[in-house]
């Protein structure tokens, strides 16, 4: 009794769809298996609140008079490109600001707008004959912006490795603050909760599907950077997804800073928290039984961040994980989440809400994203 | 009510003869407890715990700067912006003394002022900087 996106979609205009969060999907497949699950919930969601640093905003100021074609630009002080057109930038999450340093950033440029506060705008330019100005200074906030859309070209990861430090001194990281002689253990996921561990190999999630993006409504508009499909059959029926991602973009004027937050990472810089929920509709069993894992069959590695490549020390699972401790050369230690479980929830929840209202119809990928690729480092070559 | 505070005080040569502990066990009720001393040729370096009332405390303190004494006091414990706070747990797993938790139900961080030492380890540890030292009560 296989589901199509537009049965779904049906039921969700007349209020009909039954829609569950992913956790609520677990508990309901392990009460009922996964076959009653399965013909009982239209939709599930998934939410996922962390830090992603591959993220940004693509701004149009509009043009002043006499015109500019900005080529040096700065949103209170932080560095915004000036190698796109006149009034067009682009403004990148982890970039610093000139004068602040590690302590305000790009991500904070946009949590500032999306909060609705001025943002100083200062352009330099050589100044052409069609744009004479060669300087601004101004101020702007987000009604002032023709378009202001965040382009995140990396999101919601399927699945990071944890992260522990096995050398002698203290190493500050995209991970955190790592403890010597892994006295520590930091990771980053939703676990059960998170969008593309429970669609593992994206059968309906591609380009085009409508997501909940920090607050509003956003879309998937490319596979993500650095996307790569790895799957490790593991000995006990288990199955490991890692190396997903996708690009995500939607309009900031509708976000909320409520989903969104910048945040500084001791001794490594500016990143951002972002709030990503994506609907998973239960076409069939198939989807309903990827649907139904629980953290206890959901795994990651704890990979050294002191070691060149950050080789793997372990396998764990996100129950483990979950509990606050991991063993660890056979000793408890700390396990700490660097995402957020209880705003991940609160962005499950907000999208069964929007489904369950009837706002918020699926969509079919217009295009879907490679079922097998492999991600290629950066090999040097002699210069010519 | 009884409380207990850390406080550097900063003696300048002049003033190194004061009788301070006396003026504050008398006149003040407060139980002065030296934890580190240091006279050198410029100045005198004190760190005490001072153990009194609230109103009695405060006014110790006014009657050392009276006496022209620096006073910097320590750290009392961590504070919290809630609305800063994203409940993420970066700072649970550094906490030395499980001050921080997350409770495994909700997912709130949990924050245990008895089991806190302000090593404020917390601080800096924190993505979102919700976590602060409160200086005096």
């Amino acid at each position: 009794m296989a589901k199509t996106f537009e049965e779904i979609n049906a039921k969700i205009r007349q209020g009909q769809a039954v829609v569950v969060t992913a956790e609520e999907m677990v508990e309901l497949s392990a009460e009922q298996g996964v076959k009653e699950a399965a013909k009982r919930v239209d939709v599930v969601t998934t939410g996922t609140f962390g830090p992603m640093c591959s993220s940004g905003a693509f701004i149009n100021f509009g043009h002043s008079e006499p015109p500019i074609r900005m080529s040096e630009i700065y949103l209170n002080d932080v560095p915004a490109s000036g190698g796109i057109a006149a009034v067009d930038t682009y403004i990148g999450a982890t970039e610093l600001s000139r004068s602040q340093g590690m302590a305000y950033g790009g991500a904070h440029v946009i949590q500032d707008l999306i909060e609705g506060k001025s943002v100083r705008l200062e352009a330099r330019s050589p100044g052409t004959d069609c744009y004479p100005r060669k300087k601004i200074d101004t101020w702007v906030s987000k009604e002032d912006l023709n378009q202001a859309y965040l382009y995140n070209p990396r999101n919601a990861y399927q699945n990071y490795p944890a992260a522990a430090n096995t050398s002698g001194k203290t190493i500050y990281t995209y991970m955190g603050r790592l403890l010597p002689e892994c006295a520590n253990i930091n990771y980053s996921t939703s676990g059960e909760l998170s969008p593309l561990l429970k669609d593992p190999t994206m059968r309906t999630i591609g380009m085009g599907t409508r997501i909940f993006l920090c607050g509003g409504v956003g879309y998937v508009a490319w596979e993500g950077t650095q996307y790569k499909t790895i799957r490790e059959d593991l000995p006990n029926g288990d199955v490991y997804h890692q190396g997903r991602t996708v690009a995500v973009m939607g309009n900031l004027k509708d976000m909320s800073g409520d989903f969104i937050r910048a945040a500084v990472f001791e001794g490594y810089g500016v990143t951002m928290y972002v709030g990503i929920g994506i609907p998973i509709p239960v076409l069939d069993e198939d989807l309903a039984a990827q649907l139904a894992v629980s953290n206890d069959h959901l795994y990651t590695y704890i990979s050294d961040y002191s070691a060149p490549g950050h080789p793997s020390l372990k396998r764990v699972s996100y129950a483990e994980l979950r509990s606050g401790n991991a063993e660890l050369n056979g000793k408890k230690v700390p396990a700490a989440a660097l995402s957020s479980l209880n705003k991940a929830r609160e962005i499950a929840a907000a999208l069964k809400d929007w489904i369950g209202s009837g706002e918020f119809l699926l969509q079919e990928p217009i295009a879907r994203f490679p079922d097998e690729q492999t991600f290629k480092p950066l090999m040097e070559k002699e210069a010519r | 009510m009884e409380k207990s505070i850390k406080v550097f005080l900063l003696f300048p040569r002049e003033q190194v003869n004061k009788p301070i502990a006396y003026h504050l066990v008398k006149d003040y009720d407060i139980v002065f407890n030296i934890l580190h001393a240091e006279i050198n040729n410029t100045r005198g370096e004190l760190t005490v715990e001072l153990t009194g009332s609230g109103e009695n405390l405060e006014k110790g303190l006014d009657f050392i700067r009276e006496q022209e004494v620096e006073v910097r006091l320590f750290p009392q414990s961590i504070i919290r912006d809630e609305n800063q706070c994203i409940h993420c747990g970066a700072c649970t797993g550094i906490c030395p003394t499980q001050a921080l938790s997350m409770d495994t139900g909700t997912w709130l961080l949990g924050f245990d002022p008895d089991k806190c030492i302000v090593c404020e380890q917390c601080v800096t540890a924190c993505p979102v900087s919700a976590i602060d030292v409160n200086i005096f009560e």
